[in-house]
């Protein structure tokens, strides 16, 4: 793996920067690797696609750069934010003010309207978008005020994901976005992930194991067993409705 | 052990917390309930045995003079199985060193036969506590009561001074004795008298020689042969009892008696009686509440500790076991907590038990307390937390059973709402998300909101009800020893003396106010209903002894009629309008039928109000009266008290602040005593209610509390999300409570109205206040407990498993 291959392009400054990443769970008397030395940067705006099997440990890194974990070992750096050593303050002010979450399984709040889910983010961020302009974003403007029980499975995901940028996060960080949900709904949100990225040049980490996905990126991490198993360079980008799997 | 067992070991281990706080709130309930159980039923038996031992009488008499002769008729009454005569003389003390004239009543007792002869006293026989008896022959050896001896630090040895039939003697204590008349010790009243009133036994030889009663008496008891029929003590209304006394009467008529009366209206006795009675109500309806709440909770906290594992019941079913083993499981992980429970609320119950038991030895002297806890007591308390764990937890049982395997696996529906009642009247606006969140939550499980709030509520009730009676007993005080009774000092004359004495008294030192008033001894008639009351004549115009009517202020009797205290009127089945006639024990013992003017509402007292003029002319013998209240300098007070010891005639001195004094420093610690210990039940009571609520709460909401924290949100803006909806539901129910506390208080005073007095419900906003504060702060430390787990939610793994 050559130095050329493993960093961002010169132009664009680095957003994130991380090198010699482990960690280590104890599993009762196991130890478990999760990471095994992973460096890695992203330039600010790129679109990363990382793949890999089930415990690859992608959703670690994943956690690591959004500071719900923190490494074993290992540096990480977010723009002049040293992320490891950080307290669980910090952290949870660096999630705040910088990332913006979309998980597998939406994790609204049932007892919220879509607007007030997003609003429950936009009432603690310093520059928001109004609620009703990140719904507008995702194609739900017109359902403001519907409950969470109220929506389809991508309606929901899409909510999540006008919540997540809602605050005008620097980075976007996808969880298997589209793994709950079927063909025709999981390409209409990875296509508001994209314009999210293109338009509003927000640095998008999508994790999947659907390698179709992998088009969309600017780059494409192949994680295996801890380990940064390979990093391509997609030459063109492919819109989310010309992917099929 | 079977693996299912192992899962209920670790499943309690895992709760530990709540298991703790529900056996707690249990222990509280099955405590308070056997501790007021068993001091009622421990009085109750002490007190018979006691009774027993001692030979306490049936029937009671006194007369002016009567001859010893006439003893073997009275022995005649059919009924009649022994009779005791003697001389009693109430008269004045003085003790070295104390300021105030003391009162003390001389008993004569037969010291040669009791210690030559070792007979016992046929009965009221003394139980010696400390010391011997008299020596025969020896003049002026007396016992004291115990209780009289040990409050004014009076030493075997001790010499103290009487006043017999104007001559004053000296006397040596050589021993103190109990009394089965005397486990209560007052001249008259309903507050202990300790300081301020002695009983003496001397030898009765010397007693008679002293006011030339020789061959005379002036005290009779009787016992009747089928006295141990007669239930608790209680003769009123027998109709051997009434024979009896009326056939006594008859016999005494002749010597002046003041009427014969049976157990019931023995001073010590009724007293003794009042207390056991309001221990019983105390003993019966707070406990219930208790038990009660303690039962709710327990209900409420196992439905969702059962509705927290369908997984896994879920997952028992998909392996093959039936309903009734899955039942049978988690009612064994109910059993535990109940069991727990009452362990502790019986080691808690014994302990309180004894402890309330000993602090009534303060006020009522038996020789000795005998503590008992029944068994079925203890049974009936276990039986009731038992049920209330059981149905809880069948109840929710029975929804998840109900489940198909497949389907219990399955996550429950996803959670639906709807606006708010309040959004939905347009008002949205006012709320932000999170304040939305709780509220919509509230509102969404409007049943469970209410049990919470049900369960809070009851505590400030709780504490409600066990603080209210400092603030009752204070107004009681108020009106009847200032408003009632304003002056410092009041007197009691042996004997009717002229009005004139008025002059007299208005010349001693520091007296700047006067007034006299008489009250005579009668028997009330109604048709066929009578009582025994005073029937008191007040000057016109009195303003040292008022009528307070609680309703409408002060009264004042009308020409010729009679006012009588509401409770009287209700005995004797009268209202205004209607006529009564009085018996007079006095003088010629004039009888008069006069037209009832009214009645009015006084906490304390059975009393018939009339002018003095009036009563002093049906009894007939001139302008005289029996009371005086005097007006105080205060700095003149002991040099006053210390005239009176010379004045003739004067039996007995109350000095209203000393009296109070006294009162205040026994009753008032044990209202201090008990407020406290209702105050710790009903704070772990609320710590149950929220704690529990909270960690079921918690554990249903933290995958969405975990996905706000991921999202940027704190520790505290996510504490405030879960504690906020605790913090509405305590709002709510403290007012709530403050309304059920006001209602339970007035049960327990209804219930607790005594024969002479009603404890008048006055709730001050201190007690409100307190027991507001009370319960939040259970809620502080409750949320504070739960916040630490908050502080603890994984999140990473949120990201991953679905609710």
């Amino acid at each position: 793996m050559s130095e050329a291959t493993t960093t961002a392009p010169a132009a664009a400054p680095p957003i994130f920067v991380a090198r010699g990443l482990t960690k280590i769970y104890r599993m009762g008397e196991v130890d478990v690797h999760a990471l095994r030395g992973v460096d890695l940067d992203v330039a600010a705006g790129e679109f990363i696609v990382l793949l890999g099997p089930s415990g690859s440990g992608k959703s670690t890194l994943l956690n690591i750069l959004g500071g719900l974990d923190v490494p074993t070992a290992g540096e990480v750096r977010f723009l002049d934010h040293t992320l490891t050593g950080a307290t669980e303050a910090e952290l949870t002010r660096y999630r705040r003010e910088h990332v913006g979450f979309v998980f597998q399984f939406y994790n609204l709040i049932p007892s919220l309207t879509t607007r007030e889910n997003v609003a429950l983010v936009t009432d603690i961020s310093e520059h928001p978008m109004a609620p009703e302009e990140a719904l507008e974003w995702v194609g739900l403007g017109e359902r403001l005020d519907h409950f969470p029980s109220q929506l389809s499975g991508g309606e929901q995901q899409r909510v999540a994901i006008a919540r997540a940028i809602a605050k005008r996060p620097q980075v976007l960080l996808c969880d298997e976005p589209t793994g709950a949900l079927d063909y025709e709904t999981g390409k209409l949100v990875l296509d508001v992930i994209a314009r999210i990225n293109a338009e509003l040049g927000t640095t998008a980490i999508v994790i999947t194991h659907n390698a179709a996905i992998a088009g969309m990126a600017d780059r494409v991490w192949r994680f295996a067993n801890g380990r940064m198993a390979g990093i391509e360079r997609n030459p063109r980008k492919l819109s989310a409705s010309e992917l099929s799997w | 052990m079977k693996a299912l067992d192992r899962k209920l070991l670790r499943d309690l281990w895992t709760i530990k917390t709540q298991v703790v706080s529900i056996a707690l709130v249990i222990a509280c309930g099955i405590g308070g309930f056997l501790a007021s159980m068993s001091t009622h039923e421990s009085l109750l038996l002490t007190r018979g045995q006691y009774y027993d031992a001692a030979r306490f009488p049936h029937v009671f008499a006194e007369a002016r003079r009567a001859p010893d002769f006439l003893a073997a008729r009275i022995a005649d009454i059919p009924g009649v199985s022994a009779v005791q005569t003697r001389v009693v003389r109430d008269v004045q003390l003085d003790v070295p060193g104390v300021v105030q004239p003391m009162t003390a009543r001389v008993i004569g007792i037969p010291v040669a036969a009791i210690v030559d002869a070792a007979l016992p006293q046929a009965m009221n026989r003394l139980s010696l506590k400390t010391g011997r008896w008299p020596a025969p022959g020896a003049a002026g050896e007396v016992l004291v009561n115990n209780r009289f001896a040990e409050v004014r630090k009076l030493a075997l040895g001790s010499e103290i001074r009487v006043l017999l039939n104007g001559k004053r003697e000296r006397l040596t204590i050589v021993g103190t004795a109990l009394s089965p008349e005397f486990i209560f010790v007052t001249r008259g009243g309903a507050l202990p008298d300790d300081e301020w009133f002695a009983v003496i036994w001397m030898d009765a030889g010397a007693l008679a020689a002293a006011y030339n009663m020789e061959g005379a008496f002036n005290s009779v008891a009787l016992r009747l042969a089928d006295g141990s029929r007669v239930r608790d003590g209680e003769t009123a209304g027998d109709a051997t009892t009434a024979a009896v006394v009326a056939e006594l009467d008859r016999l005494l008529e002749p010597y002046g008696t003041r009427g014969g009366y049976g157990r019931a209206e023995q001073i010590s006795h009724k007293v003794l009686s009042q207390e056991i009675e309001q221990q019983r109500v105390m003993g019966t309806i707070l406990p219930a509440v208790f038990l009660l709440v303690a039962a709710f909770i327990l209900n409420v906290v196992l439905h969702r500790q059962v509705n927290a594992q369908r997984g896994e019941i879920a997952a028992f079913k998909a392996l093959g076991y039936d309903d009734l083993a899955i039942g049978f499981h988690y009612l064994k992980l109910a059993s535990v907590v109940v069991a727990m429970g009452i362990l502790m609320g019986i080691g808690l119950g014994d302990w309180l038990g004894r402890t309330i038991t000993g602090l009534y030895t303060e006020f009522f002297r038996f020789p000795t307390l005998n503590y008992v806890l029944s068994p079925w007591v203890v049974a009936a308390g276990s039986l009731v937390a038992l049920l209330a764990g059981f149905g809880g937890t069948l109840a929710a049982i029975r929804g998840v059973v109900a489940l198909k395997p497949a389907e219990a696996l399955r996550p429950p529906a996803p959670a639906e709402f709807r606006p708010l009642l309040l959004e939905r009247l347009g008002l949205g606006r006012l709320a932000t998300p999170s304040q939305r969140m709780i509220l919509r939550n509230i509102e969404r499980r409007p049943g469970r909101a209410a049990m919470t709030v049900a369960g809070i509520a009851g505590s400030v009730a709780i504490v409600i009800s066990g603080t209210f009676w400092t603030d009752a007993v204070n107004h009681f005080i108020d009106i009847q020893f200032h408003v009632a009774q304003p002056a410092a000092v009041y007197l009691g004359f042996a004997e009717p003396v002229p009005e004139s004495v008025r002059f007299d008294l208005s010349r001693l030192p520091g007296v700047r106010q006067v007034e006299t008033s008489r009250t005579v001894g009668a028997r009330l008639r109604a048709g066929h209903r009578s009582y025994r009351a005073g029937v008191t004549g007040l000057a016109e115009g009195a303003q040292l002894q008022r009528i307070i009517d609680v309703d409408t202020g002060q009264a004042a009797p009308a020409p010729d009629a009679v006012l009588l205290t509401t409770r009287v009127a209700r005995r004797l089945g009268v209202g205004p309008g209607d006529t009564v006639t009085l018996e007079l024990m006095e003088g010629r013992r004039a009888q008069a039928t006069l037209r009832v003017a009214g009645t009015v509402h006084e906490l304390a007292g059975m009393n018939a109000w009339m002018r003095l003029a009036d009563l002093n002319r049906i009894v007939g013998d001139g302008p005289v009266v029996s009371t005086a209240a005097l007006v105080v300098d205060r700095a003149d007070q002991d040099a006053l008290l210390t005239r009176l010891k010379d004045v003739p005639g004067v039996a007995t001195v109350i000095v209203k602040s000393t009296l109070l004094d006294t009162f205040r420093s026994t009753t008032a610690r044990n209202l201090l005593f008990y407020t406290g210990v209702l105050t710790i039940f009903a704070a772990i009571i609320a710590v149950g209610v929220v704690y529990n609520n909270a960690r079921i709460q918690l554990a249903e909401r933290a995958w969405e509390l975990a996905s706000l924290r991921v999202l940027g949100m704190t520790r505290g803006e996510v504490s405030v999300l879960l504690l906020g909806e605790l913090a509405m539901e305590i709002l709510l129910a403290i007012p709530a409570g403050f309304v059920a506390g006001y209602y339970l208080s007035l049960l327990i005073v209804t219930l607790t109205h005594g024969e002479a007095f009603e404890i008048p419900l006055v709730i001050l906003p201190p007690t409100y206040l307190y027991a507001g504060a009370t319960v939040v702060i259970a809620g502080v430390v409750s949320a504070l407990i739960v916040r630490n787990r908050i502080d603890n939610l994984d999140l990473v793994s949120v990201l991953k498993t679905r609710e």
